[in-house]
């Protein structure tokens, strides 16, 4: 059994990697990935949600209740941030509860179109209220991290570094629960779910349990990505959660697809290095990223995670030729 | 509220529910035949807004020239959506529609590029002048859209109804499999649902384009309400959605004269989203959304 002891060794190369890079790239560069790590955490807490079958169009919502919490926990209440970024993931997953209790009654379409109205309606009440939340303008001034001294040593969490630390650091974690989730019994039931209901509803899943906890955890791990992105920025406002940031979302999951945990990511990763790439397109660029939805879409429905076993069977055969 | 002011918003929300049929049952007559929604109707709306500003405003067109002109082209367009991205992916619902969010974003840059964000396009009122009745003044513009919806929607009542390949249309809608083994061809009728969608789309925008500014974002505005209307109405019912367009057209026009826009938006998703889990077929529909 060496292979999975090889993937331990790649994996934990790579984030040694990635935390090392610091050293030799640019600031930008190290901001860029900050939002990257923070987007992989949104993705795959997408992906958790369409184990069970269904794509919600309020994530990006979702993510901006943790975001709106922790801004407000740190702002308002003083509380500490590492406190209020796990109080910020609990609130996330207890709204999450409360609107999946209307959306689990819908499937396909209406849950598409549902989970769009109640995002909606949350996002709105951001823009109408503006006591505590700010109104169409949001909220700024929220504090950053802070200076935190240990043995003598100094270190500014607001500054990029130390930030792209905490973030891959938060990532590494939220990365390891999820995909002990999605290979866990619990990972299977959801699937189950999603491919015949009715065959896993007679060996004994309580289906709409089963929905909800999907809905709760992809929450939990999408507040998560938006406090730290508060932290971030220092500042939110409604739009950054509005339906631009979730096609944006539904590009990376549609590029890299829901096949296996590790598409998500590939999509995100992808997309960004395009996104950054395309940066000379300046205001063509949603046309661009539209443009690849509808390609994907049509001609690679599985997105690029679905290449990856073709590319493994192929790898294969090649270097046996005589079993192939 | 006092009787004028009441007058006054009642003759406003008459107008809005004439604009938000004309844009739903479009978008239901779609639904019906196809089981997908076209995420980027409002787009087309906005398509037809920028035909009847190029052809009236810039060209010189007459105005019902400009709108008819308007119609054909969305209608057009229609078309070609649907031979693009609705036929490869006939039947998978939501990866339909998830298509057509990427084709409003290429819509809305596209359109934006070409003619410019910043500044709302503004057409001449065709109409000078307004009607006064019992202290309410109505702009003969904005009037317009009442007569120009009813001979619209009794267009559409009529040949679906009375016409044969509007038949054929409402068999695809209640069975494919049983219509096509009456002989009806499927593609056809899916391609006719686009364009008729795509027909009142072009009017609805060519309407509005003298009542609103014209931006490469006025339809984004327009498809929220309009899929609260065809899920409240029924998904794919005709006739639920212009019932749907009545209420929502008063209770927002209401709300927003008596509170704000912001709260109206929120009844209203909030109203859509108690109608999904609790009846999703809604008011009218077959289909459960």
């Amino acid at each position: 059994m060496s292979k999975p002891n090889q993937r331990q060794i790649v994996l934990v190369a790579i984030f040694a990697f990635l935390a090392i890079m610091p050293l030799w790239i640019r600031v930008y560069q190290a901001e860029v990935l900050i939002i990257l790590f923070i987007n992989i955490i949104l993705a795959v807490s997408f992906y958790i949600i369409a184990q069970s079958g269904e794509w919600s169009l309020g994530h990006a919502v979702m993510m901006g209740v943790g975001a709106y919490s922790s801004a407000l926990f740190t702002s308002r209440l003083g509380i500490p941030i590492y406190a209020s970024i796990p109080i910020a993931a609990a609130v996330a997953a207890g709204i999450g509860r409360l609107i999946s209790y209307p959306l689990v009654r819908m499937t396909g379409f209406g849950f598409f179109i549902g989970s769009f109205a109640a995002g909606e309606a949350i996002r709105l009440t951001w823009v109408r209220m503006r006591v505590p939340f700010g109104g169409v303008r949001g909220l700024i001034n929220i504090p950053t991290p802070e200076t935190i001294s240990m043995a003598g040593i100094a270190v500014d969490f607001s500054r990029t570094t130390p930030y792209y630390l905490v973030t891959l650091g938060v990532m590494a974690v939220c990365l390891f629960f999820m995909y002990r989730i999605d290979k866990s019994r619990l990972g299977d039931t959801f699937r189950a779910i999603h491919s015949d209901p009715d065959l896993a509803e007679s060996t004994g899943i309580n289906i709409t349990y089963n929905r909800n906890l999907a809905f709760m955890i992809g929450s939990l791990f999408a507040g998560i990505a938006g406090a730290l992105l508060v932290h971030r920025l220092g500042a939110v406002d409604p739009r950054t959660f509005s339906i631009t940031t979730m096609l944006y979302l539904l590009v990376w999951v549609v590029v890299g697809g829901t096949g296996s945990f590790i598409s998500p990511i590939i999509g995100v990763s992808v997309m960004t290095a395009v996104f950054e790439g395309a940066r000379g397109l300046a205001e063509w660029r949603p046309f661009v990223f539209g443009a690849i939805l509808v390609v994907v879409l049509i001609f690679l429905p599985g997105g690029l995670g679905s290449l990856i076993p073709k590319i493994q069977e192929r790898y294969k055969k090649r270097r046996k030729p005589g079993t192939g | 509220m006092e009787f004028g002011l009441l007058l006054q918003t009642a003759a406003n929300a008459g107008i809005l529910t004439c604009i938000y049929a004309l844009v739903a049952v479009g978008m239901a007559i779609v639904f019906g035949v196809m089981k997908m929604a076209n995420m980027a109707h409002g787009e087309f709306v906005m398509v037809g807004a920028y035909c009847v500003w190029l052809l009236y405003a810039v060209s010189g067109w007459p105005f019902p020239a400009a709108v008819i002109g308007a119609i054909a082209i969305v209608a057009a367009l229609g078309l070609g959506v649907e031979r693009a991205i609705f036929r490869p992916l006939r039947g998978q619902v939501v990866i339909g529609y998830i298509a057509t969010a990427g084709l409003m974003f290429m819509m809305q840059v596209g359109v934006g590029r070409i003619w410019g964000v910043g500044r709302p396009e503004t057409v001449p009122t065709y109409l000078v002048g307004s009607v006064e009745f019992l202290g309410t003044i109505v702009g003969a513009q904005r009037l317009i859209v009442v007569p120009a919806a009813v001979a619209a929607l009794s267009l559409l009542w009529f040949f679906l109804y009375r016409a044969k390949a509007g038949r054929a249309l409402r068999a695809v809608a209640q069975d494919p499999e049983a219509a096509a083994l009456q002989g009806i061809n499927i593609n056809r009728m899916t391609a006719l649902a686009m364009g008729l969608g795509g027909a009142f789309a072009g009017l609805a925008g060519g309407l509005m384009a003298q009542m609103y500014p014209v931006t490469p974002y006025m339809g984004a505005h327009v498809i929220l309400i309009a899929f609260i209307i065809i899920i409240v109405g029924g998904l794919g019912s005709i006739m639920g959605a212009v019932i749907a367009s009545v209420i929502f057209g008063f209770l927002y026009t209401f709300v927003t004269t008596a509170l704000d826009g912001v709260l109206a938006n929120i009844i209203g998703v909030i109203v859509m989203l108690v109608v999904l889990a609790i009846r999703p077929k809604g008011l009218l529909g077959s289909v459960k959304a």
